[in-house]
């Protein structure tokens, strides 16, 4: 085996720091899913009805495609069939009343957070940044909601703006990504749980990062979350996205839905550091993270960015993406998707552009290591009334030894001759030279690899704010243990 | 501060170096002088250990230590290092980000504190005056849509910055213009120092008008066949290298490796 090989896999086989499980009283129901399910989540989070209407609407639907033609398998990835009958729905920490304020939380809760790096007490809060925290079935915690209030912004759980906004949510919810729209979209809008919602009233910019942190803890539970971010005109806001699970032999589903809304000269960013456990060396265990994420710039000259570093994840199949309904929108996808051992991801972003002179950057890095399996799966569609509509793709791979793999599957359908559409791939080794160069300045080969790694994904990490581009950093080192670098 | 005797040395089975004789000092310069296909490059990456090349006899130690059992990377921390003749192109990673993990990692194992962002930069600057390149240069990507003369430049910068005991420069001078030769040679010169030492590998003459060596060696098909002081790089010069052929009959046959 050659040295690049024997680094890389020194390197990616560490540790996953975050595999504790915590002990906790939980609020669990049956496994199984049926339209008493539905209702039975719906009751629990006290639901008005058209929320149950909706549910129930989903859950139908699912059901039909289920027998229809079941779930998608265009996606290069395999995997066993999964059993929706065993999965639990929700699981929620069990609590004497819901919390009005932290002192109400269960201290193992907050524990929990603390030490994935997320302190939701009021001293140790992260300065500059709000947090929403969801452990497996509910949010536990949302920071800095008052000082938020103060400018209108409502950032909160799911489950309480459905209470105190139904108006908005009912608004918003499904407007960009109906529950009709896959598989696994109309599974989350029939059983989801909580999730986080965000509204930024008109001309204001939030002030600080508003982040969400998803923690999966209860063994056999999915987690179904929901985000809704709405973006009035000429607000502005950034969005970060965390998420950890526990080492399980087993697979857990989380199949999540990310609605983005931005109305005119609104701005939207949204910024994910995806680290769900990855299942083992094996590629035993770890989660399947089936997600749709979907932004809609409705108005004039709105933008929305998604900058994604996916390390985690069993299976991987997302495809954040934009529709570029206003004239003069703008939609950006920056990623970075690593693989190691057994992994597969999937993923890759669609561009819609339908309003004039809409533009759309898409800069991919993938990289594989181990065994693992990485496809950039994307597309770029132009309709006929969107004249001078531009994009621009850069899909570039890089390999870690010799047993893995890298596809690029770019789509592009363009219906208007004003369109510009330029899409670039490469695919890319470390090279022996490369490495040999680094180590004879000094560097260790594991450091040799990691730099070259975090050059090599330069221009995403550029696009992450301050304290995530550093975490993402040491996180790509961590990934690449024992394999990538 | 280096003994290399008898070193036989090939890649894919095939032998290029045949029994290399060779004593540097400190303080020293040492120039050696080849045709192409002689063998300098790959004395210089054996020095450095680069793995595509096998060992298979003869010993090298320097410092009072086996050379040859080190990793490249406990080398260039015991003070070995290799200007490259083709400088790699690092995408994304820029040669301050570069060379302040260069730095920090060899500081860090002579424990050492780390130097922080403001003190590394410090450090830069002050290097980069030598090689007469303005700051922009240390932002840019490693060596990536560098000129040959940029590149060139870029690995005496490194050799300023990380200061080595031992220091082989392969081909430094080759595809430089006059000019740049010139500020390559000015900075090798500022870095001399009594307690250091300087081999210079090069197929022309033209570096050591601006370098003096103390010793110069003629390479030819992996042997060392001819030592002397500067004056041999002249007569090198004038007669070319078909001279050493007729001088030197254990040097024949030239092409037969």
């Amino acid at each position: 085996m050659s040295t690049t090989a024997k680094t890389v896999e020194g390197l990616v086989n560490r540790e996953y720091e975050w595999g504790f499980v915590t002990d906790i009283e939980a609020d669990v129901i049956p496994a199984g899913l049926n339209e008493d399910v539905v209702r039975l989540i719906s009751s629990k989070k006290n639901e008005p009805e058209f929320m149950l209407e909706w549910r129930l609407r989903a859950y139908r639907h699912w059901v039909k495609m289920g027998k229809d033609a079941g779930e998608p398998r265009w996606a290069n990835v395999t995997h066993p069939p999964i059993d929706y009958q065993s999965i639990v729905y929700y699981s929620a920490p069990r609590r004497k009343a819901a919390p009005g304020s932290l002192d109400e939380v269960d201290p193992k809760l907050l524990q929990t957070f603390e030490k994935l790096g997320i302190p939701l007490g009021e001293q140790k809060r992260l300065t500059g940044v709000a947090v929403d925290a969801v452990f497996d079935s509910v949010s536990v915690a949302t920071t800095f909601k008052e000082k938020l209030a103060e400018l209108g912004i409502i950032f909160c759980s799911f489950s309480e703006a459905v209470h105190n906004h139904p108006d908005l949510v009912e608004k918003y919810l499904g407007s960009v990504v109906p529950y009709t729209d896959n598989f696994f979209a109309s599974l989350n809008s029939a059983v989801f749980s909580d999730g986080s919602f965000c509204y930024i009233p008109k001309g204001v910019r939030c002030p600080m990062e508003l982040s969400t942190y998803f923690r999966i803890n209860t063994a056999g539970s999915g987690q179904f979350e929901r985000t809704l971010i709405v973006a009035e005109e000429g607000s502005y806001v950034s969005y970060l996205e965390g998420c950890t699970a526990p080492m399980r032999d087993e697979n857990q589903l989380h199949a999540a839905v990310v609605e983005l809304v931005a109305l005119e000269n609104a701005q939207i960013k949204y910024s994910t550091v995806q680290n769900w456990y990855a299942g083992d060396r094996e590629g035993r265990g770890g989660i399947f993270n089936f997600v749709t994420k979907r932004g809609k710039c409705v108005g004039r000259h709105s933008k929305i960015s998604w900058t994604q570093v996916e390390t985690g994840s069993a299976i991987t199949w997302k495809y954040p993406s934009v529709i570029l309904q206003g004239d003069d929108s703008v939609g950006e996808f920056y990623s970075v998707a690593l693989v190691n051992n057994y992994q597969q991801a999937d993923t890759g972003t669609k561009m819609i552009h339908i309003g004039k002179n809409t533009r759309s950057t898409i800069i991919s890095k993938g990289i594989s290591a181990g065994h693992g399996n990485n496809t950039y799966r994307g597309l770029v569609k132009v309709l006929p009334r969107a004249e001078n509509a531009r994009n621009r793709t850069q899909c570039d791979s890089l390999l870690l030894g010799d047993r893995c793999g890298a596809h690029t599957t770019p789509y592009i359908e363009v219906a208007n001759a004003t369109a510009s559409v330029e899409h670039e791939a490469s695919t890319a080794k470390i090279s022996e030279d490369q490495l040999f160069y680094c180590k004879q300045r000094g560097i260790s080969p594991e450091n040799a690899v990691s730099l070259i790694v975090n050059g090599f994904c330069k221009e995403v990490f550029k696009n992450l704010p301050m304290e995530f581009a550093v975490e993402a950093s040491k996180l790509l080192g961590v990934s690449l243990e024992g394999s990538v670098g | 501060m280096l003994s290399i005797r008898n070193l036989h040395a090939g890649v894919d089975g095939r032998e290029i170096l045949r029994g290399i004789d060779l004593e540097v000092k400190t303080g020293e310069v040492h120039a050696v002088m080849g045709p192409n296909g002689s063998g300098k490059s790959t004395l210089a990456q054996v020095l450095a250990g680069h793995p595509a090349y096998t060992v298979t006899a003869g010993e090298v130690i320097y410092e009072g230590q086996n050379l040859l059992e080190l990793s490249p990377e406990a080398r260039a921390r015991a003070g070995l290092f290799l200007a490259f003749q083709y400088p790699v192109e690092i995408p994304g990673v820029s040669t301050a980000q570069f060379l302040k993990a260069a730095v920090n990692e060899i500081r860090t194992r002579q424990g050492l504190d780390e130097l922080d962002a403001m003190e590394f930069l410090e450090l830069l600057r002050e290097k980069l005056t030598l090689v007469e390149m303005d700051q922009s240069f240390i932002s840019r990507a490693v060596n990536e849509g560098f000129s040959g003369g940029e590149k060139k430049r870029n690995e005496i910068l490194q050799l300023a910055v990380l200061g080595p005991k031992l220091a082989v420069l392969d081909e430094t001078d080759s595809g430089l213009d006059i000019d740049a030769l010139r500020v390559v040679a000015n900075g090798i010169n500022g870095l001399r120092r009594p307690d250091n030492a300087l081999i210079l590998v090069t197929h022309y003459q033209r570096l050591l008008n601006y370098i003096t060596p103390d010793q110069v060696h003629v390479l030819f098909n992996g042997r060392m066949v001819k030592s002397g002081g500067k004056e041999l790089a002249l007569v090198l010069e004038a007669k070319g290298y078909d001279w050493i052929r007729d001088e030197i009959p254990a040097a024949a046959p030239l092409g037969a490796v």
